[in-house]
């Protein structure tokens, strides 16, 4: 058995699964998003009445933080008072930041462990070695209710990174050429798990981009096998009450692809798909109106902080604004702690709270028709950040500063040490 | 649900994801009536002006990629769309509308056999259509029995709250 399969085994107490098997898991966490107030609506239409474990249940008001409609303050308010009335604890309220990293942030990403979120990028957690997968709101309110939900096992694909990515390319860029070559399609209903020497030389923060953005290529779930750094990440916080699965050797993957990453050059997604993705040196130049550095993909401190090394003494052109939002609180602070946040703003970013931003085209950084921005987030769908005649550039951190700094699409690596 | 449904067709193309089927902008909308009226408008803007109760989603490949948001699922069942036939389904919407009681059923090639204004006939049990305009028969994946379970039984939230009752 894969290793993801052995993590969904245990949690339906079974000693064998296999791929197209529907089994019935219980879940260890299982978190709500501000959107979806249907999660609470469809639990009281199923008669609950009682949360099955508010411990294991987290609320995180994070896509609207902090309200900026009448609607969305009615949305949260309704969801402090469900947490209060039901004993959920872990009410992560609108000073915390976006739900993927503050599970990362507080340890609550761990080795074998069965999260489910309302939000397709919850493929994230595979980067610590959970099975983690996105819901809707009904199947979020069925493990609120029973505390368990049935999943098909899926078909697991293993892409190997090999050779040394060099000088301004990073782990955004790996994923949006493999997105570009595989196609947005390419794994609906399969699990992705990433293995191969260029692993090592990945933090955890751009483990969690890789991971992150297997979403884009429609997977269920993605998987790192959990290693020293993961440890280390995990016991820093005082993280140890986890436990690892292996791949069985005899284990035969869906389909092994390799890719090298030696000669990578910087990637872009082009507008409208995050498939359609070409050498960033082929869009050199394009003005841009806004850059976009944040969200759950692209905003934790390492993003920060090459941003503020390309951006260091020098002032963004003010023919484009620079919207920076850390992916969490704590990102936030030790960002300021490093002086990134003062880099930033002196050179002229806009500055905004942590949470999901204007990723989601709802607050905070929205585009005009016919306007272009250049972002370190996730997707670039029509309307995805404001008009649906905005244009969305995808790309690494470093890519969206150097090309704040021109108002035009740059490459990073000029300005990288 | 009805054995057969019949609708006219309304043809989309592949990756409609689902800020198309329903923009992040009205995510704060709760009532099912009111997501509704938004159904498509990323997409389309003229297409909740034209539907009818009964008619029919053709799509291609990844319909209701992206998003978890159920909004897109409840926008397509309050504006009238009886059933959705698409090449391949992102899998979150898949979840999601199957467990709100919307037909899913996923039809390798239809969009090269169907065109919007199209008269069809759907069968969900078995995956049949009938272009009633051309008079070809198309064949869909037959969907799972788990699966029909919670269509037939009007969605998984009255299946689960009869189990636990
Ligand atoms: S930051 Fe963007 S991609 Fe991440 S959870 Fe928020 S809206 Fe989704």
């Amino acid at each position: 058995m894969h290793a993801l399969e052995k993590i969904l085994a245990k949690a339906a107490d079974k000693g064998i699964v296999e791929a197209g098997e529907i089994v019935n898991c219980k879940v260890d966490m299982a978190g709500i998003n501000d959107l979806y107030l249907q999660t609470l609506h469809s639990f009281y239409e199923m008669g609950g009445e009682k949360v099955f474990s508010p411990e294991k249940t987290i609320v995180f008001l994070d896509h609207y933080a902090p309200a900026s409609a009448i609607d969305q303050a009615g949305n949260q308010k309704k969801f402090r008072e469900f947490c209060w009335s039901q004993g959920i604890k872990k009410l992560m309220d609108i000073n915390q930041g976006v739900c993927h990293q503050i599970m990362a942030d507080k340890g609550y990403s761990k080795p074998g462990q069965l999260i489910v979120i309302t939000d397709s990028h919850t493929t994230t957690h595979g980067a610590f070695g959970a099975f983690s997968t996105g819901v809707g709101a009904t199947d979020l309110a069925i493990i609120l209710r029973t505390g368990s939900l049935w999943f098909r096992v899926p078909k697991i694909i293993r892409i190997h990174l090999t050779g040394r990515p060099p000088k301004g390319v990073f782990a955004k860029d790996i994923i949006l050429h493999i997105i570009g070559e595989l196609g947005a399609d390419f794994a609906v209903y399969k699990g992705i798990e990433f293995t191969g020497p260029v692993l090592q030389m990945l933090t955890v923060s751009e483990r969690m981009a890789l991971c992150n953005m297997t979403t884009e290529m429609g997977a269920k779930a993605s998987y790192i096998q959990p290693d020293e750094v993961t440890r280390k990440f995990l016991g820093d916080k005082g993280v140890c009450d986890y436990q690892i699965f292996e791949t069985d050797t005899n284990y035969r993957y869906d389909e092994v692809l390799t890719f090298e990453t030696t000669h990578l050059m910087p990637q872009l997604a082009i507008p409208h798909s995050v498939d359609n993705v070409a050498p960033l040196s082929e869009h050199v130049g394009q003005p841009i109106d806004q850059a976009f550095l944040g969200t759950c993909t692209g905003g934790r401190v390492q993003d920060l902080s090459v941003a503020a090394q390309i951006l260091k003494g020098r002032r963004i052109d003010p023919r484009c604004r620079l919207v920076v939002v850390p992916a969490s609180k704590q990102v936030l602070l030790e960002a300021i702690e490093k002086g990134y946040i003062h880099t930033l703003v002196k050179a002229g970013a806009t500055m905004v709270t942590p949470g999901c931003s204007a990723c989601l085209g709802t607050h905070e950084g929205i585009i005009s028709k016919g306007e272009v921005c250049i972002a370190s987030s996730s997707r670039n769908f029509p309307g995805r950040m404001g008009h649906v005649k905005g244009e969305i550039f995808l790309a690494s951190p470093a890519s969206v500063a150097a090309s704040a700094l021109n108002a035009r699409i740059t490459d990073p690596s000029q300005y990288l040490d | 649900m009805e054995k057969e449904l019949n609708g006219k067709a309304f043809v989309f193309s592949k990756n409609i994801d689902t800020d198309q089927i329903y923009p992040g902008r009205y995510l704060a909308e709760t009532l099912p009536e009111n997501i509704g009226r938004h159904a498509m408008k990323g997409a389309d803007q003229e297409f909740i002006r034209q539907v009818q109760p009964g008619d029919i989603i053709v799509a291609g490949t990844n319909f209701g990629c992206g998003s978890s948001r159920e909004h897109a699922a409840i926008a397509l069942k309050a504006s009238g769309i009886s059933v959705v036939l698409a090449e391949s389904f992102g899998r979150i919407f898949y979840r999601n509308g199957i467990n709100l009681g919307l037909p899913l059923i996923v039809v390798p090639g239809i969009t090269a056999q169907v065109e919007t204004g199209h008269q069809l006939s759907v069968i969900v049990e078995t995956g049949w259509i009938v272009n009633q305009t051309t008079g070809k028969q198309i064949k869909g994946d037959q969907i799972s029995e788990y699966m029909f379970t919670i269509l037939d039984g009007g969605g998984i939230k009255n299946l689960i709250h009869k189990q636990y009752q």
